[in-house]
């Protein structure tokens, strides 16, 4: 057995676990939709025009993009603060 | 030194001073090329200076200790892995071939974007952090621990090899043509001058060397990438900021197009190229007497020569004859390709922002879900995430990673933008004889190309081809700026081809070294002789890419492409599964790995060679039918053979929690000076 489950509450880790993949679900769904589903709406999309940009054309240069990012930096941080609140965080050193 | 205690402290001081000491020195150059330093000098500065500072810091950063040698030591902090992670991601393609893409592709060409970022998610979710807590050393490491045995290990050492090498000449190549177009070396000298960069940033100090130079290299990269749009879109709109100003160019291009579409000149011209396309198709059809036709024309051309006519004459024929298909399958090839453009060039311009004009949807969904998959599973990316100090840093990480990768990536359409403006608004409907200075600087290196065809002494835009790559590096120039600003871009081009170049060759010669050598051949061996086995394997394989590089291959740009799939079908369905899956086992991995890889190949070869063809995926998309496949075909094979043993469920599940993460280890701590 791994040194670090040890001690460990079985219950906690498998709550750890759900959280988790309800995360990375909830992830995936933005970005299949800002991406995929962007590019098949595209043609629809463009008949909104901001700033100059026909919508569709911005979300497949920058606004795909800017979810990513923001994506990325939430994911990290919710499941950074969710390793101590389900008691699995690193020790420090 | 570097990468010292006292280094490590002072990172963000560090790089601002030497951020700040890099503009000043451009800026002194700037001022001393209006004092009437020569172009010459200004592009041998650039590249003597950065590759001076590339080599400074990948000396100070030898080291005798395995952990500083194969990831840093753990000790990179998230925002510079992040920089590292981009400069190491962004190759010479990014750089300078990308906002090319887009110019020619439209919309299309957008797949590339989201592509080779949307990955950077997949990344974050389903593999960095749990990478960062298993904690070794190489990406074949965690298949062989997962899935135990050598067999797993061997095929991700195939894989990463076969996905990196070929990448590797891509930038060595890259590196070969920056250095002999601006320092007009030749280009075979200029692919082992770059090749000594490349060797002296990563042989001492190994991956800690190649992240703090990669750091280094972004700097420098990003620059060189945001001035010339930023100058740009000041002088276009009025208002510095590209990425938002280029909005009303967009409009200004698709207005220009429906002008173009429209006039008469234009349509003869296309009506020209019509009479080409069927003179090239009758061509086809006479094969091979066509072939044999032109070859006896041409020499018979050649010997009807007086014996005092100039030997350029002569010259200009035995080339006609040499230049000519070598074959009939060849000739057929080559006619095809051209008989395309000529069709291309025959009818209507597409609109640049009208969605699946040149690539079909389904192609466009099938290319962006590839470059993603591909993306998350490129071993020497995965890597980096070794190098963080702790599992909560790797996820950040990746988060700044995306972040260093989206300051270029989100300007690249606008730099498109504003070329293809510039290029519809005030070059087509010059007259030849009054065509800006930068096109027929570019001309001499065949970046640029024009002929009058139908003879009106006036550019039409069917008369006129741009490469890929002039968009980037002509930018300059276009904007108006100095050519000191011309020398930046080249060594930010010659900065991300050398940084992803670095990466590339540590993951080939560590999965020499550590995986085969030391964790199959000969688990014994001390770490000095694991260290020098590996620096050696590093200059042998970086001797051997040079030396592929130097033919020229045309089809290295294709074999980067593959590379993604590869990647995507072989690796990244058994990394994931290995984290995700617990049931998944050897047997399922080993025979998701395989079907996935000889799909995709076979998928590859097929289309590109033999005429395969499913729903019209096209051969850049292979990976569309090895990634799901791998995906299925380890989920069965597990579930119909024994499950893997407690200890590696207990393994899997470890992994999962950042607890107990590996800090900086402890093997080989004492040998370090």
């Amino acid at each position: 057995m791994a040194k670090e489950l040890a001690g460990l509450d079985k219950q906690k880790l498998k709550d750890y676990w759900s959280y988790n993949v309800k995360l990375t679900t909830i992830t995936m769904i933005i970005w299949f939709v800002v991406t995929y589903v962007a590019i098949f709406f595209a043609p629809e999309l463009d008949k909104i025009v901001i700033f100059g940009f026909p919508f569709g054309y911005y979300m497949g240069a920058q606004g795909s993009l800017i979810v990513f990012v923001i994506l990325i930096f939430n994911y990290s941080n919710k499941m950074n603060k969710a390793d101590k609140d389900y008691g699995v965080e690193e020790e420090e050193e | 030194m570097v990468g010292g205690k006292s280094f490590l402290d002072n990172l963000a001081k560090i790089y601002a001073i030497y951020t700040g000491g890099f503009i000043i020195f451009v800026i002194g150059l700037a001022i001393a090329e209006q004092m009437g330093l020569s172009n010459k000098m200004i592009g041998y500065t650039f590249m003597g200076l950065t590759i001076a500072l590339y080599a400074f810091i990948g000396i100070s950063s030898r080291t005798a200790k395995i952990s500083e040698y194969y990831v840093a030591g753990r000790s990179v902090p998230p925002i510079f892995n992040g920089m590292a992670t981009g400069s190491d991601w962004m190759s010479a393609a990014s750089f300078i071939g990308m906002a090319g893409t887009i110019f020619g592709l439209g919309y299309d060409g957008l797949a590339y974007i989201m592509g080779w970022t949307g990955g950077y998610v997949l990344l974050a979710v389903f593999l960095g952090p749990y990478l960062r807590k298993f904690g070794q050393y190489t990406i074949p490491d965690f298949l062989g621990a997962r899935y135990g045995g050598h067999a797993a290990r061997t095929i991700g050492i195939l894989a990463a090899i076969t996905a990196s090498f070929t990448y590797l000449i891509a930038q060595v190549t890259g590196v070969g043509i920056i250095m002999s177009r601006f320092l007009s070396l030749d280009f075979q000298v200029g692919v082992f001058v770059g090749l000594a960069g490349i060797l002296v940033c990563s042989m001492l100090g190994g991956m800690k060397a190649v992240t703090w130079t990669q750091v280094a290299q972004y700097i420098i990269l990003i620059i060189a990438y945001l001035v010339p749009p930023v100058t740009m879109s000041q002088k276009v709109t009025g208002f510095p900021v590209p990425e938002i100003m280029y909005g009303q160019v967009l409009q200004k291009i698709d207005a220009k197009e429906k002008v173009i579409n429209a006039d008469q000149k234009e349509k003869d011209v296309r009506t020209l190229w019509k009479a080409e396309s069927d003179k090239i198709a009758a061509d086809i059809k006479g094969l091979p007497g066509t072939l044999d036709a032109k070859k006896a024309d041409l020499q018979a051309k050649l010997a009807a020569l007086p014996p005092d006519a100039p030997a350029a004459d002569k010259e200009k024929i035995t080339k006609a004859i040499a230049g000519l298909p070598k074959d009939p399958a060849d000739a057929k090839e080559k006619w095809e390709a051209a008989k395309k453009k000529a069709d291309t060039q025959a009818k209507e311009i597409k609109p640049y922002l009208q969605p699946f004009a040149r690539l079909d949807m389904k192609n466009m969904l099938a290319l962006t879900f590839c470059l993603m998959v591909g993306t998350a599973g490129l071993p020497h990316i995965l890597m980096r995430y070794y190098t963080t100090p702790s599992v909560q840093d790797a996820r950040k990480s990746v988060g700044w990673s995306l972040f260093f990768i989206f300051l270029l990536y989100f300007t690249a359409p606008s730099v498109a933008a504003f070329a293809r403006n510039e290029v519809l608004s005030n070059v087509i409907g010059l007259p030849i004889a009054q065509l800006p200075q930068w096109m027929a600087n570019w001309g001499k290196v065949g970046l640029v190309s024009f002929k009058d065809i139908n003879g009106d002494g006036i550019l039409q835009f069917y008369e006129l081809t741009i490469g890929a790559d002039a968009i980037v590096l002509a930018m300059p120039e276009i904007a108006g700026l100095p050519y000191t600003i011309s020398g930046l871009v080249a060594a930010g081009g010659l900065a991300a081809a050398l940084s992803t170049a670095d990466g590339l060759l540590l993951t080939i010669s560590n999965a020499l070294s550590h995986d085969l050598y030391y964790k199959m051949i000969n688990p014994k061996a001390s770490i000095n002789l694991r260290l020098a086995v590996s620096r050696t394997l590093l200059v042998v394989v970086a001797v051997i890419s040079a030396y592929v590089a130097t033919f020229k291959l045309t089809i290295i740009v294709e074999l980067v492409a593959w590379a993604f799939s590869i990647a995507a079908a072989s690796f990244f369905p058994a990394l994931v599964m290995g984290v995700w899956d617990k049931r998944a086992n050897k047997a399922g991995a080993l025979a998701g790995m395989w079907i996935g890889f000889l799909t995709c190949v076979t998928y590859m070869v097929g289309s590109r060679f033999y005429g395969l063809d499913i729903w019209g995926i096209k051969t850049i998309s292979s990976g569309l039918f090895g990634i799901p496949l791998g995906f299925i075909v380890i989920y069965v094979v597990s579930r119909m053979t024994a499950p893997p043993s407690q200890e590696l469920q207990d393994f899997v599940e470890s992994v999962r929690i950042p607890r107990g993460a590996a800090k900086e280890h402890e093997e080989g701590m004492s040998t370090g000076h």
